[in-house]
């Protein structure tokens, strides 16, 4: 019996793996077809420096990512969460959600217009005379980490509001009550109990950063190329469709990897922490 | 037990130090937008009483611990600890631990880490953790429990580990906000019990707040009737179940049987309470003459209740009997006296039922058992 779904996987998705992995395999072909000649040189390709670099600086710049978007997103999600009524909480999360709802390349390009020498950015600063020449913001890897936060921001503040939410207040008065300042109360009470959240929204963030290719794209520079970019090249300009789709498989790889991780060690323990 | 400089403070029960003051409240008044939760209330608190808040939801008694506490700050007045002001003092750093009513213990900590919190906020080295951390779950109980989680206790257990929390910080005063409130019959009895003996034990002050008025009966040196963000009464035990000043009180303790009419001079030393429709009550004058409109209450197991009608100097209505409920320890009877359904209590004296509904009966009392209600106490500190 197979069920739409399973068909819809099979051929959507299971199938056209399953060719992917078949290529990964295979070779290029002069013209950039793809010949059935069994290799595994398109794996070990990988410990290459020019094509390790990239993939290591995708980890690099996913863990960046991750803290920056955590150090923003907690505070703004906590704020949500204290305000006093339910109609402005539901207007903030509203406003942090509304991007999402647009296009991430047309966002992404937005950015290039503040970015750029001629852009918001330098047009402001230039005429407040606080700059004499235009600064270097676009094509670097600064630009890329901004485009990143600001793309990846809302998926770490919703599940951080959630448990923010979730933490019974009762819990920051009786912490008060034994003798805890607000600090303490934060750092031994508040923290350790929005730790799924912290976990949820990581992993959120992490993991599509790993992959991302059009903000290295439109925002980086050639030194800031991650695996996205690589395996981009590797189907469009390069057509060595053998060695990008082992690069992504590399790539699957890993995120089950982490995946498994964090099932194995972050999702179980922290069940309910309400009361 | 806890340490010797605690001792000092231990207060031997029932003889208390009456000049020994250890909560004062003076005039305090709490808003919650248009909501007055607390309206002017002052009262003293004394060292080593087990002192109760009593009164219907929403009277305002958990607002008032809660400033006690220092989780809120009064809008106006002024509370003293151990004869400091405190208004402005944040929680943190007032020598009052409060057991919550949903006990708030931290779920992510087992018990060890629960009651430790607080000695380890003031950096308690861990040698004298250990040791009074343990101390403690004995003295309520819980030895061996330390490593495991609240997810893994029975409600009871919790409601101890939040007593224990509490308690280790060895606080001035201790605040209870309505802690047995989860409880089973008769779990929340016995811990009843246990903690009146722990409180005694102790020599704590303990500030409880409760609803339930057998409760703040049962455990309670002095009570504080509340209703509408005022106390309306405050005084022991006895006093508020024997004397209740308003009618109020009088039916919120215990069950009351109340007559109003205009009160006019007896013979001697009695007034009559007369009723519009007649009815006629005695009351002993007491220390005030009182003579014009009032309301006097006589509780259902001062009356007597028989076929015959008694010769004394007694107060006498006769009735019929509407309602027999047995209830076990006591009979309840509802007897109609001229269209009013008065509430009788007797004795379980012997198996054989003696009463049956429908019949003819007298119902008398002693006349110095009737209670004239003076008026409302309003904020007065009178104990």
């Amino acid at each position: 019996m197979i069920s739409p779904a399973l068909l819809w996987l099979l051929l959507f998705f299971l199938i056209p793996l399953g060719i992917m992995l078949v290529y990964s395999f295979c070779q290029r072909s002069r013209y950039g077809g793809v010949v059935w000649d069994f290799t595994i040189n398109n794996y070990l390709k990988v410990s290459k420096p020019i094509y390790l670099k990239p993939v290591l600086r995708s980890f690099w710049v996913a863990t960046v990512n991750t803290v920056i978007c955590l150090l923003i997103g907690y505070p703004a999600a906590y704020y949500i969460s204290s305000r006093p009524t339910v109609k402005v909480k539901n207007i903030l999360l509203l406003l942090i959600i509304l991007p999402l709802w647009t296009n991430f390349v047309v966002r992404t390009y937005a950015w290039m217009v503040i970015l750029r020498e001629g852009g918001v950015i330098n047009t402001i600063l230039m005429k407040l005379n606080l700059i004499e020449k235009p600064l270097e913001l676009l094509f670097t890897k600064k630009a890329v980490i901004i485009g990143l936060v600001y793309g990846y921001l809302p998926f770490m503040i919703w599940p951080l509001y959630v448990s923010i939410e979730k933490v019974d207040r009762s819990f920051l008065e009786a912490a008060n009550d034994l003798g805890a300042n607000r600090l303490q109360t934060f750092f031994r009470v508040m923290l350790p109990l929005t730790l799924p959240g912290i976990v949820a929204g990581s992993i959120l963030v992490f993991i599509p950063t790993l992959g991302a290719f059009v903000t290295p794209d439109l925002l980086g520079g050639a030194k800031d190329m991650m695996i996205g970019n690589l395996i981009q090249n590797q189907y469009v300009k390069v057509r060595n469709w053998p060695f990008g789709s082992a690069l992504s498989f590399i790539l699957l790889i890993i995120v089950l990897a982490l995946l498994l991780l964090y099932v194995r060690f972050g999702g179980n323990e922290e069940t309910e922490y309400g009361t | 037990m806890l340490n010797e400089s605690f001792r000092s403070n231990l207060v031997y029960s029932g003889i208390y130090v009456l000049e020994n003051v250890t909560v004062q409240v003076k005039d305090v008044v709490k808003r919650f937008g248009e909501v007055v939760a607390v309206d002017h209330v002052s009262l003293k608190i004394f060292a080593g009483e087990f002192f109760s808040i009593l009164g219907p939801s929403g009277c305002g008694k958990t607002s008032l611990l809660r400033l006690l506490a220092g989780l809120e700050e009064p809008d106006s007045g002024e509370i003293f600890l151990d004869g400091k002001l405190i208004n402005t003092t944040p929680s943190y750093r007032r020598d009052v631990n409060m057991v919550f009513q949903n006990y708030a213990l931290f779920p992510h900590m087992n018990v060890y880490g629960n009651v430790a919190f607080g000695l380890r906020i003031k950096k308690v080295k861990k040698g004298e953790i250990d040791d009074r951390v343990s101390k403690t779950l004995e003295l309520v109980e819980l030895s061996g429990m330390g490593s495991r989680k609240p997810r893994q206790l029975s409600g009871g257990q919790q409601q101890r580990v939040a007593l224990a929390r509490a308690l280790v910080n060895e606080p001035s005063v201790l605040l209870l906000d309505e802690p047995l409130g989860a409880l089973d019959l008769k779990l929340r009895k016995e811990m009843q019990i246990e903690l009146k003996s722990l409180q005694k034990r102790l020599g704590i002050t303990f500030v409880y707040v409760t609803h339930d008025q057998e409760e703040a009966l049962t455990m309670s040196d002095r009570i504080a009737v509340m209703r509408s963000g005022s106390i309306e009464q405050l005084g022991s035990p006895s006093q508020i179940y024997e004397e209740p000043k308003t009618e109020f009180v009088a039916n919120f303790i215990g069950v009351s049987n109340l007559f109003s009419g205009y009160l006019t001079n007896g013979n001697g030393s009695t007034l009559t309470l007369t009723t519009p429709d007649g009815i006629e009550v005695k009351v002993c004058d007491g220390n005030i003459k009182q003579i014009g409109d009032a309301t006097v209450m006589i509780r259902p197991e001062k009356i007597q209740i028989s076929l015959h009608k008694p010769e004394d100097d007694v107060n006498v209505l006769c009735g019929k009997i509407e309602q027999v409920i047995y209830l076990g320890t006591v009979i309840q009877l509802t007897v109609d006296v001229n269209g009013r359904k008065l509430v009788v209590l007797e004795r379980n004296y012997s198996k054989a039922p003696e009463f049956e509904e429908s019949q003819e009966v007298f119902l008398s009392w002693d006349i110095s058992s009737t209670v004239i209600l003076s008026g409302s106490q309003g904020n007065a500190e009178k104990s």
